[in-house]
Formats: C-alpha cells, sequence, structure tokens
C-alpha cells in the first residue's frame, strides 16, 4: 500500500483551538446577551415584587374600603383605588402572582406534554399520524377559544386556567418535537450511536432529547407569553380565575366601565403585563442566538 | 491479500425504497437504490466502492451495518448471516463493525464532550467498567488517531473538520471492531486533510488489521488506499478488480470514463479523455438491457436489450459488460 508522501510536519496536529476565553464579568455577559440580561432581569423584578408583596407596602388586595373609592394615585394609594376602594397598587403586585405563576406552570407543562408526545410521534411512526392529526385538531382552534371552551366546562380556578391554556398550547411544542427527532433520527451522530451499539432509550435521552431542548426551551417562553395573555384575556372576560382573585385581567375587567374617566385602573394592571411579556419576549430572544452550542464560541 | 474466509459477505444485495403514493391506487413506483450487489471483504483488506452520487453506495455501507434492511439478498460477517436478524440479535455483532461517516460536523453530537462520544461504545459493549478503565481506553483512543489527551474535555466544535474526523475514526475504533465501513470519510475535508487522514486509516489497518470498506466518488484517493475496487453504477457493481489491474487496465467504459475525470498532476501528460454524454438515467424507472446502455460510447445491440452479469476478464478483474475486447485496445 503506498503512502501520500506529507512532510512529518503536516501530519503532526495543529494544535486545538484555544478554549474561549472567560470572561465571567456581568458586563460582558449583558453585551454578549442583552436580549437574556434584560428580559430576565425584567422577569426578576416581577418575580420579586409577586414574592415579596407583603412586604412592599401593600394592604389587603380584596379589602374593601367604600370611603375611598376611584382616588387617583397618590401618595396614600400609589396606583389609586377602585370602584370598591381597593388599593389597585396591592391588587397589581398580588396579580403578578397569577400571571407569573400560570405563565411558567403552562410553559413547563407544555413543554412536558409537547415533549413526550413529539418523542413518542417521532419514533413510534404507527402512532405519528394519529397523533399529528389530534394535534392539527387542536391547533385549529384558536388557543383563547379553545381555553374559552374549556373553562366553560369546569369552574373558575388558577389550577383550571392553567389546564385548559396548557391543552392549547401543547400542540406547538409536539409539533416543533416531533420535526426535530425526525430530523435528529436521520443525523449521522445518530446512526453511528446506533452502529456503536446504543439501544433505543439511551439513544433517546442522551442524543435526541439534549438536541431538542434549546428550542423547546426557546418556545417555552413564548408559551410563557402567551399564556399570561390568554390568562389576563380569560380573567378580562369572565371566563377565568374568580373575580375575587385579585389577577391583572380581573383588575382590568373591573375598570373596563371606567376607563374613560378613570384610566389608571386599567392603566397599570396592562402596563405590568406588557412589560412582562415583552421581558419573556426579550429572553426568549436571547436563549435562542445563546444556545445554540455552534454559535457558542464567538471570539 | 484476504485469508480464505472474508470478513464481510455481500451476496445478491437489493434495497429498494417505495416512492409514497401520489393518490390511491398508482402504482407503487420504486427506487432501485442498491439492485443486486455482490462482493467480499477479506480480513486486513481494503475494498473500496467507488462510484458517483446516487448510485447506491453509501445505501450498501448503511444495509451492511444494519441501518436499513435489505430488500433481498445477504449480509455475512465472519460467515454468520446479519441482515436478517431483530435488533437486539444484531446488537452484540455491532461491536465488529463500525462506521465513519463524511460530514464531520453532523456525525458528532454537539452537546457531548469528546469524552463522552468515546465512551458510549466503551459503555454499550462494557468494554470498560470502572472511572479508571473509561479514562484509560479513552486516552488511548485519542492517542490512536493522534489527538492531544485534553481532548477528551472538549465540545466537537472546539475542532476543525480533520480533528473532528480523527474524533469520529477513534469511535470508530473504540470497540476494537473487525471493520470499518468509511462512507465519504475524507470527501469533505481539504487536500492536505484529506491525505493526513488517508494515511492515518492505512497505519491504523496495518496496526490494528482491519478490514475497511471504504466508500467514496474519489478515484485518486482510492489508488494510494485500496487493495480492490469495485465500480457502481446504478445500484450495480459495472466492474470490480485489484487496484493495480484497475487502474493500469480499465475495462468497463464507465470506470475507463471515471479514471479519465481523475486529474493528473502532470498538465503536459497527453491522455484520452473519454466523457460521457447526458445523466444518470433515474433509478425509479432504469433503462432496459446494459444499463450504463444510455451513455455508453460503444453501446450496440444486445447492450439495450440484454443485461450484462459480471465475468472474469483476467486474474483478478471482473467486469459486466457484453464486449469482447476492452475498449480502447
Amino acid at each position: 500500500m503506498s503512502e501520500i508522501s506529507l512532510p512529518e510536519e503536516a501530519a503532526a496536529l495543529p494544535e486545538i483551538l484555544p478554549p474561549p476565553a472567560a470572561r465571567g464579568r456581568v458586563a460582558g455577559f449583558v453585551l454578549r446577551h442583552p436580549g437574556i440580561a434584560i428580559g430576565g432581569g425584567l422577569i426578576g423584578v416581577m418575580a420579586f415584587l409577586a414574592i415579596a408583596a407583603p412586604w412592599l407596602g401593600t394592604v389587603d388586595p380584596q379589602a374593601l374600603d367604600p370611603a375611598n373609592m376611584l382616588i387617583s394615585p397618590s401618595a396614600g394609594h400609589w396606583f389609586g383605588t377602585d370602584m370598591l376602594g381597593r388599593d389597585i397598587y396591592s391588587r397589581v403586585l398580588y396579580g403578578a402572582r397569577v400571571s407569573l405563576v400560570v405563565g411558567f406552570a403552562v410553559a413547563a407543562l407544555a413543554s412536558v406534554g409537547g415533549m413526550a408526545i413529539g418523542l413518542v410521534s417521532g419514533f413510534i411512526r404507527a402512532l405519528d399520524p394519529v397523533l399529528m392529526r389530534i394535534m392539527d385538531g387542536v391547533m385549529a382552534i384558536p388557543a383563547i377559544l379553545l381555553a374559552i371552551a374549556l373553562m366553560a366546562l369546569t369552574q373558575g380556578s388558577v389550577g383550571n386556567v392553567i389546564i385548559a391554556i396548557t391543552v392549547s398550547q401543547v400542540p406547538q411544542v409536539a409539533r416543533l418535537v416531533r420535526g426535530m427527532v425526525l430530523s435528529l433520527r436521520e443525523q449521522p451522530f445518530v446512526e453511528a450511536a446506533i452502529a456503536a451499539g446504543t439501544r433505543t432509550p439511551r439513544l433517546i435521552w442522551r442524543h435526541i432529547v439534549p438536541n431538542t431542548l434549546a428550542p423547546v426551551i426557546v418556545q417555552a417562553t413564548y408559551v410563557c407569553a402567551s399564556a399570561m395573555i390568554i390568562e389576563a384575556i380569560l380573567d378580562f372576560i369572565g371566563a377565568g380565575t374568580p373575580p375575587v382573585v385579585p389577577s391583572w385581567g380581573n383588575i382590568m375587567a373591573e375598570g373596563r366601565a371606567l376607563w374613560q374617566v378613570k384610566p389608571f385602573i386599567v392603566f397599570f394592571p396592562a402596563f405590568f403585563l406588557s412589560v412582562t411579556v415583552l421581558a419573556v419576549n426579550l429572553l426568549g430572544d436571547g436563549l435562542r442566538d445563546a444556545l445554540d452550542p455552534r454559535l457558542g464560541t464567538r471570539q | 491479500m484476504g485469508e480464505a474466509r472474508p470478513v464481510i459477505e455481500v451476496v445478491g444485495l437489493k434495497k429498494y425504497f417505495p416512492l409514497p403514493r401520489r393518490y390511491p391506487g398508482q402504482p407503487v413506483s420504486r427506487v432501485h437504490a442498491v439492485d443486486g450487489v455482490s462482493f467480499t471483504i477479506g480480513r486486513g483488506e481494503t475494498l473500496a466502492l467507488v462510484g458517483e452520487s446516487g448510485c447506491g453506495k453509501s445505501t450498501v455501507g448503511r444495509t451492511i451495518l444494519g441501518l436499513l434492511k435489505p430488500t433481498a439478498g445477504e449480509v455475512r460477517l465472519d460467515g454468520e448471516r446479519i441482515d436478517s436478524l431483530s435488533a437486539g440479535r444484531l446488537r452484540p455483532l455491532r461491536r465488529r463493525m463500525q462506521v465513519v461517516f463524511q460530514d464531520p460536523f453532523s456525525s458528532l453530537n454537539p452537546r457531548l464532550r469528546v469524552r463522552e462520544i468515546l465512551a458510549e461504545p466503551l459503555a454499550n459493549f462494557s468494554l470498560a467498567r470502572t472511572r479508571g478503565e473509561f479514562s484509560a481506553r479513552i486516552a488511548g483512543l485519542l492517542e490512536k488517531v493522534r489527538l492531544p489527551a485534553d481532548a477528551a474535555a472538549r465540545f466537537p466544535h472546539e475542532f476543525s473538520g480533520g480533528q473532528r474526523q480523527r474524533i469520529g475514526i477513534a469511535r470508530a475504533l473504540a470497540t476494537a471492531p473487525e471493520v470499518i465501513i468509511c462512507d465519504e470519510a475524507v470527501s469533505a475535508l481539504d487536500v492536505s486533510v484529506k491525505a493526513q487522514i488517508v494515511n492515518l486509516l492505512a497505519d491504523l489497518q496495518d496496526e490494528l488489521g482491519l478490514s475497511l470498506l471504504f466508500i467514496t466518488h474519489d478515484l485518486a484517493i482510492v489508488e494510494h488506499l485500496t487493495h480492490r475496487v469495485a465500480v457502481m453504477y446504478l445500484g450495480r457493481i459495472v466492474e470490480e478488480a485489484d487496484r493495480r489491474s484497475l487502474f493500469a487496465r480499465p475495462w468497463h467504459p464507465y470506470t475507463q470514463a471515471l479514471l479519465s475525470a481523475v486529474p493528473v498532476p502532470d498538465p503536459a501528460a497527453s491522455r484520452r479523455r473519454t466523457i460521457l454524454k447526458g445523466d444518470v438515467p433515474s433509478p425509479i424507472a432504469l433503462p432496459t438491457g446494459c444499463r450504463f446502455h444510455t451513455r455508453c460510447p460503444h453501446a450496440f445491440a444486445r447492450c439495450r436489450t440484454e443485461e450484462p452479469e459480471l465475468r472474469p476478464v483476467g486474474d483478478t478483474q471482473r467486469v459486466a459488460c457484453h464486449l469482447e475486447v476492452r475498449p480502447g485496445e
């Protein structure tokens, strides 16, 4: 067998790229991933307000005060009071709890459920047409209508709102995961793993799932944002959490009749909802850019 | 060069892919990717399977590996039929044949460190048990493919194409296989890196007594690496010969055309070029008779009706062609 003649040093190995300089500084991170920093920061602030609400100068968000109805924002009531005299600042802060819990819970449940359906659909070809037609059927109904219909079947509670919105969001994740599984299965590294004797459960766990995770996390942030909006809409039209629960949607619904004369009742919950949804979307966009390992070594 | 009992024996291998029907009741048409291929690979031998894109050479490789079930025919590993085994029965035999793929980027899981990539086959076949055993085996594998030991802690994206291909080779070597199928293993690499990898494979073959099935479209690379060459056209082997005979006396008009397409370093060298006209016919509706007759400069009436079988035209050379004499002689 003849060898191709090559200078000896050419056969020696060029050194491996040095690992990217450890930056680690907060400023460096913010510069590289502004979306994650700003979005994550805003979500952190919201989470803090929600958790620490009792210690942030709030009063009982349900406490009626007929003597102080419809007070405009002032030193005593920072965001004013509604037509029952309840403190809007307190209600908005407690309302953040509902929105964040619904958003994160739906994102988590829809990701896990969609992932499971997508993996089954991608790996068990016989079930694929059945599962995907069901997903198509669910997706054919607008998410809000589906959530309203599901809420009509049950009682208004945060848990039921979460389930109703999750059902409407699962198909998106399932389709995403199924598509990725189908393309990953054809990837040489998956075939090489099969040829190297890797069994199917391990193949799914080590080679398929980790490579679907990044897009699923990004999708989860968008699901989270949609869930917060749908939750607010459900509350607004009275199909969501019971009116006694201080949620942003409920506050807006209560302020709706008066919005031309007392716009602050609607303004503050709407502002908080917008900022939170924007923050989640910024985080999602930032994660989408940051989570691709092939882009990980930008020098 | 091969010993009496071949490591890999492929007999009458066929792989057809059915196309989806466009309307109910439409007759199913099939892509005849591999249509009756037979060859053997001896122990320590390299067989190059050469042909242009779409001729079915990669399908042959994937079918041998059990990644695809053949439509018909047999694949034997060391005398044992493996094409009809269930996934569970095939698994222990997978240790003995490994694969190196073309694309050094998609053939490594981007989310695993090199250490994890190399540990996987070791763990699958319980070739290492303790942490120390794993480290030792992985260090040994990296040394074999001439990568530094600290490569183990890195991710694939930190490496160049040639280095990644070395990782792919190390993974293939991890199970101490008898056969490695190199599916266009150097085609995606730069010329100088290509030569390094080819030399590495040749060294490893000498060192470990590997048998290689080298699937490629690049005859120039084959000339330096292989013992025997099988030329494929549209799912069939049209010529099979040892390297020397094939390069010295290519018999089949298609082989001649392929060889004349190989660039020659000397611009002054005069040579007769055989330039093919037209495109490869569709593997869905194959031509009748010899499947090369639509492009063959020497085709005559018989070629259009009767398919030629492989027949010996020398000690080591077999060709599937109706011509009585070697074209050009």
